[in-house]
């Protein structure tokens, strides 16, 4: 369902992302992991035709998302890892522009409105502006509206950042429900290893925008001599804290795309 | 079509539901009309020009459609800080279609925003020559608003932050206005302001307003028209191609 080979980013001289290649098959939950700036984001956001590859193929359902970008975003949903609401609209109105936008037809469209905002105990709420929200409410209205329409592959960009354990819970269930029932694929990242063990099929682990080793969780312990997930983790990408590399890589990519201007 | 129509219905709520905005953005014109239309009209009308207010008027109209128009382009840029961009660009419909809705929006927004402006003018004093052209007012403003909403998403879109905002005011849009006529008269100017005031497309749009409201113009209805339609188009196609390669 997704074929990735020496796929490389470059922001300026520094490679984000750096000859990386897997498969993913369909009806494969995928779970992608690695620390902070390890390449990512930077990854998905190629799978989702929002930024050109420098050099490497990617293959979304056969399609090329570099030239057949449109055909390509019919294929997959997606939910970020930052917001991407309209603070203005309320609810529904975010649900119903995404709807729309996706071609879902206003009956099911409505439909589907209703069950997913009760699902996320969001309904009572659906006529309010999204800006009166909460940021955990806004994270699950943004979780509901990726799964208005019913795509064959799922991104999830780290999508329990900022959710209570109930939610996290909700929405695990939900994407193995329809993992399970309509064979979605997904493709996720998260930092919390206890839920990339509990649905992940497999796992790749990236650092420094190459794939250091992937697996199933059990295999991955094996590789590393771990009883833990997040033990063979640290094992494999090391214990040191990458959050200033990832800034200082972040902000290489807007020096090069000012010059680029 | 639905992707279109959500998109414009977007831009709609969006103005409608922030009086602050739309109060806020009719302070410009207000004391361009009230300040310069009554305080200078004294000299205006020494100098044998008439009423300095009914000339000014169209230009403040002009002033109105232009700011909104452009500024709900650059509006493309809170898309981009607040997210929601990214979820125009994963969407199934093509860019252009989106750009579109957003500029349809803005055009939209723009003519209304003309509409409020030039009900005030007329409480202030102005009086059009003929009432029965009045309707025409809106052909030219709704031309005017998609020529600078299309120039706005096509800086909105080569924008990355806030930063950028004030050179776009200083050096595109403050210059586009000063150069319109919607100030002066666009007669007897010097050579270079008068080839510059030319190549302004605003300045088209606030002759054919002035054209229908007070019966004076420099350029011919047809002609504004024509540079309008076009501007709209080269405007509208820059647009879509700097809204077509966006990359977050």
């Amino acid at each position: 369902m997704i074929k990735v080979e020496h796929l490389v980013k470059d922001f300026g001289g520094a490679a984000a992302v750096d000859d990386l290649s897997f498969d993913v098959g369909a009806g494969e939950i995928f779970a992608f992991l690695g620390p902070n700036g390890a390449g990512k984001t930077t990854t998905i956001k190629m799978l989702t035709t929002l930024l050109k590859p420098t050099s490497g193929t990617i293959e979304i359902d056969g399609l090329d998302p570099s030239r057949q970008a449109n055909e390509t975003r019919k294929r997959f949903g997606i939910v970020f890892q930052d917001p991407s609401l309209d603070a203005e609209l309320t609810a529904f109105e975010n649900m119903d522009l995404h709807g729309v936008l996706y071609g879902v037809a206003r009956k099911v469209r409505h439909e589907r409105t209703e069950m997913l905002l009760k699902l996320f105990e969001l309904w009572d709420r659906r006529d309010n502006y999204v800006k009166e929200f909460s940021g955990g409410m806004k994270r699950r209205l943004e979780i509901a509206r990726g799964f208005l329409h019913t795509p064959k592959i799922l991104f999830l960009d780290e999508p329990t950042l900022g959710l209570d354990p109930q939610s996290r819970n909700q929405l695990w269930t939900h994407v193995k429900d329809l993992n399970a029932s309509e064979g979605v694929t997904v493709f996720l990242t998260t930092h919390y290893m206890d839920e990339a063990e509990r649905v992940a099929d497999r796992i790749a682990v990236i650092d420094h925008g190459k794939i250091i080793a992937q697996g199933s969780p059990d295999e991955l312990k094996q590789q590393t001599s771990t009883d833990s997930l997040e033990a063979a983790f640290l094992a494999l990408t090391g214990s040191s804290v990458r959050e200033e590399k990832a800034a200082s890589s972040d902000q290489m990519r807007q020096i090069a795309k000012m010059w680029r201007k | 079509m639905n992707a279109i129509y959500i998109l414009w219905l977007r831009e709609l709520k969006r103005y409608t539901r922030s009086r602050a905005m739309i109060i806020a953005s009719l302070g410009q014109p207000l004391l361009y009309l009230l300040v310069l239309g009554f305080g200078l009209g004294p000299v205006f009308q020494k100098a044998g020009n008439g009423s300095y207010l009914q000339f000014v008027a169209p230009g403040v109209i002009g002033m109105s459609v232009l700011f909104t128009s452009i500024f709900s382009g650059i509006g493309l840029l809170w898309d981009r800080q607040f997210g929601f961009l990214k979820e125009t660009l994963v969407a199934p419909v093509p860019r252009v279609t989106v750009m579109i809705g957003k500029t349809l929006g803005g055009a939209t927004v723009a003519t209304i925003q003309g509409a409020i402006v030039l009900a005030i003018c007329l409480i202030a004093g102005f009086r059009p020559v003929s009432w029965a052209f009045l309707p025409m007012t809106f052909v030219f403003m709704i031309m005017t608003a998609i020529v600078f909403a299309g120039l706005g998403i096509a800086i909105g879109s080569r924008l990355q932050d806030m930063q950028g905002f004030q050179l776009i005011m200083n050096f595109i849009v403050m210059p586009i206005y000063f150069l319109s006529g919607a100030l002066f008269p666009l007669a007897g100017l010097p050579t270079a302001l008068h080839y510059l005031t030319r190549i302004d497309p605003l300045s088209y749009g606030i002759d054919a307003l002035r054209n229908i409201l007070i019966g004076t113009s420099e350029f011919t209805l047809t002609l504004s028209l024509g540079v309008l339609v076009v501007s709209a188009l080269i405007f509208v196609a820059f647009g879509s191609y700097s809204f077509s390669k966006i990359e977050l």
